[in-house]
């Protein structure tokens, strides 16, 4: 098994697997990234209802193709009927939202399953069909590329590429709409039209990947890589190419497993390994991941700790928490008999400035959210403005550090 | 403020008769006949307002009135049942380059995965363009917008960890980018705290000296007499447009809040003779 993974991941596995690995990888990229867009803008459901709606397309497609006579297997006419119906999809969510009060939830809801339900009928119809028992259409559903030829495998980096390219020419409109479309309409921004041309790329994305993953969790590859991201940067463009990233990674080892374990389809490895990268991530990443939260919260007990322990200082108490002296004494504040250092005795007087600044702060600021937001315990140069500042000791008075 | 070259298009466009208001193409945004709807009840109804150029103006106005519709609906943010807007003479939806909006800061999920800077190089976006690279002029630019603010020292926060009042500026700071003729703000002083209203009243004051144009929202009539020149009564319907000095009297306000606003209340405004 490990053997043919490392074949499968080396493109020594044969030459249908390395198209495979190909294609799952350059999809992945571009699903990521087209997919950090549907994130930000919070449109994971829709998208994946367009995706379902892909079913009774490709079915149409395929009994079209055989009564006109031809191969119902040809993946380019498959694909643009899917693509074809998964509009129609799109537009019949949009259509109900406006005319209707129903909310947009529910009328993905009904899209989603009635046009699911209509293509698996159709699957069937096409099942008992004498040329279509050999169709594997019900490999859309959950992706099977072992049957993957060179012209399908160029179809998909071609598309992929495409997809990117206009991810990237697109990416300042599609941030203003997803962040703040008041402001994007003000500056010539349609915002409809953007929706419209981040969905169409979404259902690129699904339509090229149906042989590969799968209309049923082709929304894992479009959401699960963006939400991975986002935990490693809080700036959009590094989400979009993280994103690219696990995206990619997630197609390749995916592909190399399911190389390796040809019953399983690749669709679920894919998304599999999607969601252990998006484990990884919640758990390692810096400052927004578990474990950064975990050592954030003991930093905050120090700052607590510090804190008392330096206005106990200024006030002149005995301090009795053990584990408040022995962090004075290790950072230098106090002696080892409990006496405060130079370097105590100032940062206590700092303590107590800033301790008074919160309270006007607390007491004066109308935006209560300003305050509650943080702990009060960092130096308060960190947290407000200057002329913030300058506004609360206006209220406090001349400082009293000579006096104490 | 080069004035535009093309007088009077819509003007000219209403089917040939007089215009109505010689005055229109001078104003930096005028509406005319401006309704609204939500459903089946006007939030706006046939309101005619126009703001004269170089003017700090305030839209005033209970809760509901429709002040934030009637911004919104004159930039195309809202579709209008009927009505339209024109800025410096112009239709609005060309006069993009002229305008910057400043949304209620409540309007945009403040977790969204982007720093201050970002914000505020948002307001280059047509300078930037779809592709343009971000230059240090640009980024030169973007500092000291976020300098005339006082956030100078906040570029690289992420933009969650912000309070209040620092989203407003910010805002304000991405408004100031865009280097604009007209400013459309909605409720930039609503819950900041006192240095932060006083930061942004002083760079509208500002912006108003350098004859562009400030219109904003506003929900406080304590500070109406002292910040604004003009200000444009609304309740659905317009009830008084004008100076401050002629039309903030009692008898327009008692007409705009109806019961709502107490009496003890209108005695504390520093209210026109009227």
């Amino acid at each position: 098994m490990l053997e043919t993974l490392i074949e499968a991941l080396t493109f020594r596995a044969g030459y249908n697997a390395a198209l495979v690995a190909v294609g799952t990888t350059l999809l992945g990229i571009a699903a990521g990234s087209t997919g950090t867009f549907i994130f930000l803008r919070r449109r994971a459901l829709i998208s994946d209802a367009v995706a379902h709606a892909t079913l009774p397309g490709v079915g149409l497609a395929f009994i079209a193709l055989v009564a006109l006579g031809g191969d119902g297997r040809n993946l380019p006419a498959l694909v643009a009927g899917s693509a074809v119906s998964a509009w129609v999809g799109l537009l019949v969510v949009q259509w109900i939202t406006r005319q209707t009060r129903l909310a947009e939830d529910a009328a993905i809801g009904a899209v989603l399953s009635v046009f699911f339900g209509l293509g698996i009928v159709l699957l069937t119809v096409i099942q008992n069909m004498s040329s279509g028992r050999q169709a594997g259409l019900e490999d859309f559903l959950l992706g099977a590329p072992a049957g993957m030829l060179l012209q399908d495998a160029i179809f998909v980096a071609v598309a992929g590429l495409v997809v990117l390219a206009l991810v990237i020419a697109l990416r300042r409109p599609m941030t203003l709409v997803a962040f703040d479309p008041a402001f994007a309409t003000s500056v010539g921004i349609s915002v409809h039209r953007t929706d419209l041309v981040m969905m169409a790329l979404a259902m690129a994305i699904t339509v090229v990947g149906l042989k590969l993953v799968g209309l049923i969790l082709i929304v894992a590859l479009l959401i699960i890589p963006p939400a991975a991201a986002r935990f490693w940067s809080d700036k959009a463009r590094n989400v979009v190419w993280i994103a690219g990233v696990v995206g990619g990674v997630s197609g390749f080892l995916g592909a190399g497993l399911s190389a390796s374990a040809p019953a399983i389809p690749t669709g679920p490895i894919i998304v599999l390994v999607c969601f252990c990268l998006f484990a990884m991530s919640m758990a390692f990443a810096p400052r927004r991941g578990v474990i950064a939260a975990l050592a954030r919260q003991r930093q905050f007990r120090q700052r607590v700790r510090r804190r008392q322990g330096l206005l106990a200082l200024a006030r002149e108490e005995e301090i009795l928490d053990p584990a408040t002296l022995a962090l004075l004494r290790r950072e230098g504040l106090i002696r080892t008999d409990g006496v405060a250092t130079d370097a105590g005795r100032a940062q206590a007087a700092r303590a107590r400035r800033d301790e008074r600044r919160w309270e006007v702060a607390r007491a004066t600021h109308q935006d209560e959210a300003a305050v509650d937001r943080h702990d009060l315990l960092r130096p308060i140069e960190e947290v407000l403005t200057r002329d913030e500042i300058a506004e609360i000791d206006a209220r406090l008075g001349p400082p009293e550090e000579a006096a104490t | 403020m080069a004035q535009t070259d093309l007088p009077n298009i819509v003007l000219a466009a209403n089917d040939g008769q007089p215009v109505r208001d010689a005055g229109l193409a001078d104003s930096a945004l005028a509406v005319r006949e401006m309704t609204v709807s939500y459903g089946q009840k006007p939030a706006v109804f046939s309101v005619d307002a126009s703001f004269g150029e170089g003017r700090l103006a305030a839209i005033v106005g209970p809760n509901g009135a429709g002040k934030s519709t009637l911004l919104k609906a004159a930039l195309g943010i809202v579709p209008r049942l009927s009505g339209h807007a024109t800025a410096f003479g112009i239709p609005v939806e060309h006069a993009a380059d002229r305008i910057a909006y400043v949304p209620q800061r409540a309007s945009v999920d403040w977790e969204f995965p982007t720093r201050v800077i970002d914000v505020v190089l948002m307001g280059l976006y047509r300078q930037l363009g779809l592709l343009g690279r971000v230059r240090t002029k640009h980024l030169d630019t973007a500092r000291s917008c976020l300098a005339r603010v006082g956030m100078e020292d906040f570029a690289d926060r992420q933009i969650g960890q912000l309070s209040g009042g620092q989203q407003q500026r910010v805002f304000l700071a991405r408004a100031l980018a865009q280097d604009a003729d007209l400013y459309l703000l909605d409720e930039p002083f609503a819950g900041v705290d006192a240095a932060t209203e006083k930061a942004i009243i002083d760079v509208l004051k500002a912006l108003r000296d350098e004859q562009r144009t400030v219109v904003c929202v506003h929900h406080d009539l304590t500070t109406v007499a002292d910040y604004f020149d003009d200000v444009l009564l609304l309740n659905v319907r317009k009830i008084a447009e004008g100076p401050v000095a002629q039309v903030f009297t009692a008898d327009n306000l008692q007409k705009t809040y109806g019961g709502r606003l107490a009496t003890v209340h209108i005695d504390q405004l520093r209210l026109a003779a009227g």
